[in-house]
C-alpha cells in the first residue's frame, strides 16, 4: 500500500508538471493564439490539473490506509498537502475565473511545494501522544486547505505585479519583485542541493550537547557552513565557517539553517545564470508572456483571501483551539505557532479592511497579498527552525 | 436636529448625503459612488465633529485607526515571539539573569522593555481593549444607518443617482416584464413601481461584517471574564500511584473532590512493529506511544470539617490520556506530565561493623518519616535530621533543595546496649560519613519506588462564552464574504430604459448576472466605468 501511495504521488507530480506546460501553451503569445487555441490549452491544462489532483487524493488515501491515521503529520505529510490544497485552491478559482494565466504560476507553485516537501524523511511515523485525536486531520486540513486558496491570491498577486510594475527603469519595485523571484528559484536551488549531496552520499559528523547535557552526535547531510552551536567536529570533513547562534532552539536548527544557506547559495547561482541567458531583470523577461487583464487579476486575488479567509480561520484558529483545549487545557497559550497563525489572521484581517477604501486596489493589494503569503510560509518553515514550541515535532 | 426633505418627499436626518429613498445627491459636491459603501446615510462620525465625545468617537470609528490598531497588534505579537516567553523558560530559573545569558545584550533589552511577558502586559491588553472598542464604534457608527438605508430605499431611483453607478446603460424598446422574469430566473428578489424594477440578491450579506464583530466582541469579552473569581481554575496535581490527593479548586459547599491514582501507564512504540519500521529505526531512543493515569474520584460528605480525617465516597473511575481529559462536574482533569520511579521508601539494617551481625530492619517512608525506629533488644535508631533531596549549600552545610525525595540523606543516631549514648552517622546514597569511631553502621536494605501522575486542573465557566463568541464569529465572516449584495435599478425614462447595478463585492460576478440578463432582452449591456476610465 505505501508503495502504491508513493508512485501515485509521483504521477501526481508528473501530470502536474504537464498541467503546467500546457498552460503556458494555452498563453504562448504565437500568430495563431485566437481564442480557440488558447481555449484548447487552458481546457487540456485544466483537465490534467483535475487527473493530477485526483491522483494525488489516491496518494493520500492510500498513504491513510497504509499508516493507519491521516498523513498529515510530519512536515513531508503536511507540506505535500498543503501543495495539493493549492491545486484544490487553483482548481476552484479556475472554474470561477478561467483564467488560464494563473494556471501557468500557480501550479509551479504548487510543484515546488510537493518537491520541497519531498526533501524531508518520507518515512511513515507513529503518532506521539499528542497528536492521538480526531482533531489532527481536521485541524490541519482545513488549515492548509485555507492557506492553500490564500496562496493562490499570492499567485494572482505576483502575476498583477509581474504585468503591471514598470521595467523600463530600476527602482526599488522592480528590485522587491526580483527578490520574489529569487526566493522561488532558492526552492529550485534546495531541490537540486538536496539531491547532489544526498545522491553523492555526503556525511559530516558533529557531538553536540544536547538540552539534558549528554553528547550526542549530529549528522550533516551538506557540508557545513554552519556548523552547530558549540559543536565538536568529529572527521575532516569541510568546514564549518561559523557556528549557529545558540538561541535558535529548534529541532536540528543548526542543520536547517545550514540547509537554507545552502538553498540560497544555489539560488543565486540559478538566478545569476537565468540573468546572464535573459540579459534583463526577470520580471521583465516575463512581463510581455503575462498579458492578462489586471482587473481580473486584483479581483482574483481579492476573491481568493475573501475565500481563503474564513476557512483558514476556522481551520488555524477555531478548530486550533478545540483541540488545544482538549489536548493542552487551554485553547490559548501564545505558543509561537499560534501566535504566527494570529498574526496571519490579523494580516488578512487588516487586509479586508484596506480593501474597503479606495486606495488599495490594484497594485497595493497585490503587494500585500505577496507578504501574506510570506508570512504564512514563515509560520510553516521559520517557526520550526527558529523558535521553540509546542509545534516542533517536525 | 434638522431633517432634509428630498424633492422627492422622503426626510431624511441631518448629515444624509444621499436621499435615503431615491438615491438623489442632497448637496453638490456629492459624489455618488464613493458615497454608496454606506448608502450616504448619516453617520455619527461624518456629522458631528465638535465636542470632545465627538472627536472620541470619530476616532474610534475609523477604519483607518482600526487597521493601524490591527497593525500595532500584529507587530506586537510578533516581537513576543523573538524569544520565548517567560511561561516557556525553565520554571526554576531567574528571568533577569536567563534572558542575558541565554540570549546576550538583546535579550537583556528583551527583558528590560518586559517583552518577555509581552502578552500579559499592560500596554498589550490596552492595544486589545482598544481594538474592541474601535470594533464597537466603528460597526454602530456604520451599522446602524445603513440598516435604516436599506430598509428605505425605493424602487425609483433619481436620475443622477442612477447615472453615476458604476454599471450603467440607456436603452431603448426594452420589454420590462421579460427584464422582470430573467432577473427573478436569477434568483434576484424584483420589486416594480410605476414599470421601474428593482432587483436585490443577498442583501443579508451586507449584515456579515456586523455580525462577525458583534462574534469577536463576545470573544474578548468571554476572554477578559477568566479574571473574575470563580469563572476559572487552572492548578496542577501530583498523585503517586496507589495514593489519594484532594484535587485543588473542588472544595464547595458540597464537599471536597479528591482522587487516587491507581496506576499510572506509560507505552512505547515496539522498534519491530513492521508499519513504522523505518521511521522507529532511525531515530535515537524509543518514541513514546501513550501517556495514560488510572484513576478514581472520590467525593466528601458535604457537612465535613475540615482538619478531621475525611470520609470518601467513590464517585467513579476513569482513565486519562493526553487528548482525552477526565471530566466530572465543571472541572476537567488532563494528563500534562509524570515522574517515572520516585524513591518511596528506604530500608536500612544496623549491623555491627566487627562481626557483621544485623539487630533489626527499619524501613523509612521517605515522604513521612518517623522519629524513632524501636529495634527491640534495646536496638533503637533516630533520625536526627533528614535531607529529601540532598545539596552542600553555600556555606558547605548539608540541606536540601525541596521536599521531593530524589536524593535523600540522613543523619542516624543509633543505640544498642553497647553504646546506649549512641553513635552518629550520615547516611546518604553512596556515603556513609561517621561522627568519630563507630561499632555500628546503617547497611542499605533496599529501595521502593513509585509512579507519578501530573494531571491539570482546570474548570473554565468562559468556555460557552468563547465558543458563542467564535461561532457568531463564523457566520458573520461566511456571511460577509461568501455573498455579496447585488443590486440592479431599471428606470423608465420616457423613451429610453436606464438600467444601473452596484455591488459590495465580487463585481465579476454582478457583471455575469448582467451579460446574461443583456443576452436575454433588449437591454443595452452595462458600461462598466472603471474599466472606461483606464
Amino acid at each position: 500500500m505505501a508503495q502504491i501511495s508513493s508512485t501515485l504521488l509521483y504521477s501526481a507530480f508528473m501530470i502536474y508538471l504537464f498541467s503546467t506546460l500546457f498552460f503556458a501553451m494555452s498563453i504562448s503569445d504565437k500568430k495563431r493564439s485566437e481564442a480557440a487555441h488558447t481555449k484548447k490549452w487552458g481546457k487540456i491544462g485544466f483537465i490534467s490539473a483535475c487527473i493530477g489532483f485526483a491522483a494525488q487524493l489516491g496518494y493520500f488515501i492510500t498513504r491513510w490506509i497504509a499508516s493507519g491515521h491521516a498523513p498529515v503529520s510530519n512536515l513531508f505529510e503536511f507540506t505535500t498537502f498543503f501543495g495539493m490544497m493549492m491545486v484544490l485552491a487553483f482548481i476552484i478559482l479556475y472554474a470561477i475565473y478561467r483564467m488560464n494565466g494563473l494556471g501557468v504560476f500557480a501550479m509551479p507553485v504548487a510543484l515546488l511545494v510537493i518537491a520541497y516537501a519531498s526533501m524531508f524523511p518520507r518515512d511513515i511515523s507513529p503518532l506521539i501522544p499528542a497528536l492521538q485525536s480526531d482533531w489532527l486531520k481536521i485541524h490541519v486540513t482545513t488549515a492548509a486547505l485555507g492557506e492553500g486558496i490564500l496562496a493562490i491570491s499570492f499567485v494572482s498577486g505576483l502575476i498583477y505585479l509581474i504585468r503591471t510594475v514598470d521595467q523600463s527603469v530600476s527602482t526599488k519595485k522592480t528590485k522587491w519583485l526580483e527578490v520574489i523571484l529569487y526566493s522561488l528559484i532558492s526552492i529550485v536551488g534546495f531541490i537540486i542541493v538536496s539531491m547532489a549531496f544526498n545522491g553523492a552520499g555526503y556525511e559530516a559528523k558533529y557531538e553536540i550537547m544536547n538540552e539534558k547535557n549528554q553528547a550526542v552526535e549530529v549528522v550533516y547531510e551538506m557540508p557545513a557552513i554552519a556548523g552547530p552551536a558549540n559543536g565538536a567536529k568529529l572527521d575532516d570533513a569541510f568546514g564549518p565557517l561559523f557556528s549557529t547562534p545558540s538561541w535558535m532552539n529548534g529541532v536540528d536548527a543548526s542543520k536547517k539553517l545550514n540547509t537554507f544557506i545552502w538553498s540560497l547559495l544555489a539560488g543565486a547561482i540559478l538566478y545569476g545564470l537565468l540573468r546572464l541567458i535573459l540579459r534583463k531583470r526577470i520580471a521583465a523577461a516575463l512581463q510581455p508572456k503575462v498579458n492578462m487583464n489586471s482587473d481580473l487579476l486584483d479581483e482574483i486575488s481579492y476573491r481568493a483571501v475573501a475565500i481563503g479567509f474564513p476557512i483558514f480561520t476556522l481551520g488555524a484558529l477555531v478548530f486550533a483551539m478545540i483541540w488545544a483545549q482538549q489536548a493542552w487545557s487551554r485553547f490559548w497559550g501564545w505558543d509561537p505557532k499560534e501566535v504566527w497563525a494570529l498574526i496571519t489572521f490579523l494580516f488578512y484581517a487588516a487586509f479586508l479592511h484596506l480593501r474597503l477604501s479606495r486606495g488599495w486596489h490594484g497594485e497595493k493589494s497585490a503587494w500585500l497579498c505577496v507578504l501574506g503569503f510570506w508570512i504564512i510560509t514563515f509560520n510553516l518553515i521559520a517557526v520550526n527552525l527558529v523558535l521553540v514550541g509546542l509545534h516542533s515535532y517536525a | 436636529m434638522q431633517t432634509i426633505t428630498c424633492e422627492c418627499g422622503h426626510s431624511n436626518p441631518y448629515g444624509t448625503s444621499l436621499c435615503q429613498a431615491c438615491g438623489k445627491p442632497l448637496e453638490n459636491d456629492v459624489e455618488v459612488l464613493s458615497s454608496m459603501r454606506y448608502e450616504g446615510s448619516a453617520r455619527r462620525s461624518q456629522t458631528y465633529k465638535k465636542t470632545i465625545v465627538d472627536h472620541i468617537w470619530n476616532f474610534f470609528s475609523s477604519v483607518r485607526v482600526g487597521v493601524w490598531l490591527i497593525v500595532i497588534i500584529l507587530v506586537a505579537a510578533a516581537i513576543g515571539t523573538i524569544f520565548p516567553q517567560e511561561t516557556f523558560i525553565p520554571p526554576n530559573v531567574d528571568p533577569a539573569s536567563h534572558y542575558e545569558s541565554e540570549y546576550g545584550t538583546l535579550g537583556l533589552i528583551y527583558y528590560l522593555l518586559g517583552f518577555h511577558n509581552l502578552y500579559g502586559s499592560w500596554w498589550f491588553i490596552i492595544l486589545l481593549g482598544m481594538l474592541g472598542l474601535s470594533i464597537i464604534i466603528a460597526s454602530l457608527d456604520r451599522g446602524i444607518p445603513l440598516y435604516k438605508a436599506l430598509k428605505t430605499q425605493r424602487v425609483t431611483r433619481h436620475d443622477q443617482f442612477m447615472k453615476n453607478q458604476r454599471l450603467f446603460s440607456v436603452s431603448k424598446e426594452v420589454e420590462i416584464e421579460e427584464v422582470k422574469y430573467t432577473l427573478e430566473s436569477l434568483r434576484y428578489k424584483v420589486r416594480e413601481e410605476n414599470g421601474n424594477l428593482f432587483a436585490e440578491k443577498g442583501r443579508f450579506s451586507r449584515w456579515g461584517a456586523y455580525v462577525n464583530h458583534v462574534g469577536l466582541i463576545i470573544f474578548l469579552t468571554g476572554g477578559m471574564l477568566r479574571f473574575f473569581p470563580g469563572m476559572y481554575v487552572d492548578d496542577v496535581l501530583w498523585v503517586r500511584e496507589g495514593e489519594k490527593a484532594s484535587i485543588p479548586g473542588t472544595k464547595s459547599d458540597e464537599g471536597q473532590y479528591y482522587l487516587e491514582n491507581n496506576e499510572f501507564i506509560l507505552e512505547m512504540y515496539d522498534k519491530e512493529e513492521k508499519k513504522f519500521n523505518s521511521a522507529l529505526s532511525s531515530v535515537d531512543g524509543e518514541v513514546a506511544k501513550n501517556y495514560q493515569s488510572n484513576v478514581t474520584l472520590y467525593k466528601t460528605e458535604p457537612n465535613h470539617t475540615i482538619g478531621e480525617e475525611p470520609e470518601l465516597i467513590k464517585v467513579k473511575d476513569g482513565e486519562i490520556r493526553v487528548n482525552e481529559p477526565f471530566k466530572f462536574d465543571s472541572f476537567a482533569l488532563y494528563q500534562t506530565d509524570f515522574k517515572l520511579n520516585e524513591f518511596n521508601k528506604m530500608s536500612f539494617e544496623l549491623e555491627e561493623k566487627s562481626t557483621g551481625k544485623k539487630f533489626g530492619k527499619l524501613t523509612v517512608d521517605l515522604h513521612e518519616p518517623e522519629k524513632k525506629y524501636d529495634l527491640g533488644n534495646g536496638y533503637r535508631v533516630e533520625i536526627e535530621e533528614y535531607f529529601p533531596n540532598f545539596i552542600l549549600n553555600e556555606q558547605k552545610q548539608p540541606s536540601t533543595i525541596n521536599n521531593l525525595p530524589d536524593n535523600p540523606a540522613f543523619v542516624f543516631s543509633m543505640y544498642s546496649p553497647q553504646t546506649p549514648k549512641g553513635e552518629k552517622a550520615f547516611v546518604g546514597i553512596q556515603k556513609n560519613i561517621e561522627a568519630g569511631e563507630n561499632k555500628f553502621k546503617m547497611s542499605f536494605a533496599g529501595i521502593e519506588t513509585k509512579d507519578l501522575t501530573a494531571l491539570t486542573v482546570r474548570k473554565d465557566h468562559t468556555l460557552w462564552i468563547i465558543a458563542l463568541g467564535g461561532i457568531i464569529f463564523m457566520i458573520g465572516v461566511t456571511q460577509g464574504l461568501y455573498w455579496n449584495y447585488r443590486r440592479i435599478w431599471i428606470k423608465q425614462n420616457q423613451e429610453e430604459v436606464w438600467a444601473a447595478a452596484h455591488t459590495n463585492k465580487n463585481w465579476y460576478g454582478l457583471k455575469k448576472d448582467l451579460e446574461f440578463l443583456a443576452d436575454k432582452s433588449n437591454l443595452m449591456p452595462l458600461a462598466d466605468k472603471e474599466v472606461n476610465s483606464k
